[in-house]
């Protein structure tokens, strides 16, 4: 039993706003479902699948009150930035198992000017043993980074030219929020947030959100916009099993070989990809952990000149990502599966556009660099 | 010791009382599993290794070296006012690794695998919260 070609991505929508203080975090779903639905063709009528994090009132019930929806199939799968990702392979299978044929997946958020307060809910059992010493996300990923640095010798020039080339490619995007190309020196310049991540290490802070509409392959082929086929999805959950943390991988390590082996493709066979890159760490130890280089060259990968550019072997994240465009309530996912989408119908903006993209992988990370949730699709044309 | 850090109070549980019982003592407890002999962190009755409900306390050595560490420039929630302090995951010796807080120590002299040991801060009634000081600081 596997998804592959039992489950097509009929619509995509990222929401243009990134700063929302007008809009209710309801009405921004609303607005993406719409986006999403009006994309490929659909209505809410036929809507019999919803797919949302749950953070937003009683599970998923609140939202698709909201909406409006009477859905055959809910799923309110948390798991942090990857929530979106592992929607979209939760309903491929529901799809594959016929419970419902179109499933409305929704994200929305509004954060900018608000102070975060903590990550975890109190009662989790992490909690007491992380929150008093001031843990942070940026502190977690640092950890992390000088860990990498510490085994091989990764540099922060070389975290730097995940931003930089990020930069390059915001700037063909009106909607990012960070639009303006940086330097390496410029990510060394800014202001440290937790050594050794700069604030140009760090993605940006958005409101807004997205949605997908998953349907079945007869749903697919009756609908006049291309759609996209799902190949693999791959989904693993990392922690610090009683106290063993190591943080200089990713869950990629697990959900990356469980996606291309449902897709039956290797790493070379990708097009484009998108690289959940909350940090520039992020991005580099996943490039690793996916297999499109060897476990500690991560560093060595991303400089190399045209690395991650559109020329190269593998471009990454010709949106902006969640470094310069969009990474809506801290969740960066939904963002990175709706790029794919754009690249492999060939309707990405025309100067990131990949040529001839007939295979891509979209990659979430949710969570911290001790406990993740991580996320792996591979995604072809429709054709595929 | 006082490291002038904030020092919320734990969130105390079933799973965790006898620990910050013994944090008020100074003392650094660590689990160990009934069944298995796994060592564990944090507290918790259940042992991933076996399954195991059954697990006691013992005192840890207290020592262990830095694994990574960060100085945190922008703290949030009770460290929002803090201008920076050293985040931290130290291994112990009994080979489990735990964030923490470096203390006493300046950012520039801090190093991974340097050798530290547990001193402890007061964060109210009941808990204290077990931080690390470079080994050759504490008399
Ligand atoms: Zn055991």
């Amino acid at each position: 039993m596997s998804i592959k070609g039992k489950a097509f991505i009929a619509g995509a929508y990222e929401h243009p706003g990134r700063d929302l203080p007008d809009l209710s975090v309801m009405r921004i779903h609303a607005e993406c479902a719409m986006g999403a639905l009006g994309d490929a063709g659909l209505s809410l009528g036929d809507v019999d699948g919803y797919f949302c994090n749950g953070q937003l009132g009683f599970g998923g019930i609140s939202m698709a009150e909201y909406l409006g929806l009477s859905p055959s199939y809910i799923d309110s799968t948390f798991t942090g930035g990857s929530s979106y990702l592992a929607h979209v392979g939760h309903a491929a299978a529901a799809i594959a198992a016929g419970k419902c044929k179109v499933a409305l997946i929704t994200q929305g958020a509004k954060v900018r000017g608000v102070v975060r307060g903590a990550k975890l809910a109190p009662d989790t059992p992490e909690y007491p043993f992380e929150h008093v010493f001031g843990e942070t996300n940026a502190g977690i990923y640092a950890l992390a980074a000088r860990r990498h640095m510490h085994e091989f010798g990764t540099t922060s020039a070389q975290l730097a030219a995940v931003k930089v080339a990020a930069s390059e490619f915001a700037q063909h995007n009106p909607n990012a929020l960070l639009r303006k190309r940086v330097s390496i020196d410029d990510v060394l310049n800014s202001p440290m947030i937790a050594d050794p991540l700069h604030r140009l290490d760090c993605c940006v802070v958005t409101d807004g959100g997205g949605a997908l509409v998953v349907v079945a392959p007869e749903i697919a082929k009756s609908l006049k916009r291309p759609s996209v086929k799902l190949l693999g999805h791959g989904e693993a959950l990392k922690h610090s099993g009683d106290g063993r943390p190591d943080l200089t991988y990713t869950g990629a390590v697990w959900s990356g070989p469980r996606a291309f082996a449902e897709a039956g493709v290797t790493p070379a066979d990708i097009d484009y990809a998108s690289i959940y890159d909350s940090f520039t760490i992020t991005v580099l130890m996943t490039l690793e952990d996916l297999g499109f280089c060897k476990k500690g060259q991560g560093g060595a990968y991303v400089a190399d000149g045209a690395a991650l550019r559109l020329d190269s072997a593998l471009p990454v994240n010709t949106d902006g990502g969640g470094l310069c465009n969009n990474h809506p309530g801290y969740q960066g996912g939904l963002v990175k599966v709706v790029e794919a989408v754009r690249q492999l119908r060939g309707e990405a903006n025309p100067h990131v556009q990949v040529k001839d993209c007939a295979l891509a992988l979209a990659h979430g990370t949710g969570g911290g660099m001790s406990r993740m949730g991580s996320v792996t699709l591979v995604l072809g044309r429709e054709d595929a | 010791m006082d490291s002038k850090l904030p020092a919320p109070a734990p969130i105390i549980s079933a799973d965790t009382a006898a620990f910050w019982a013994a944090t008020k003592k100074g003392v650094l407890l660590l689990q160990r599993c009934d069944a298995c002999q796994r060592t564990i962190w944090y507290p918790k009755a259940f042992c991933n290794a076996c399954g195991s409900l059954e697990t006691t306390s013992f005192e840890a050595s207290g020592e262990g070296e830095i694994y990574s560490f960060t100085e945190v420039h922008r703290g949030e929630t009770a460290y929002r006012e803090t201008p920076s302090f050293i985040l931290a995951m130290v291994e112990l010796d009994e080979g489990v690794r735990m964030l923490t807080n470096i203390v006493g120590a300046a950012p520039d002299a801090l190093r991974i695998g340097q050798r530290v040991r547990v001193v402890f801060d007061d964060a109210g009634e009941s808990a204290a919260l077990p931080r690390f000081q470079p080994a050759d600081k504490v008399s």
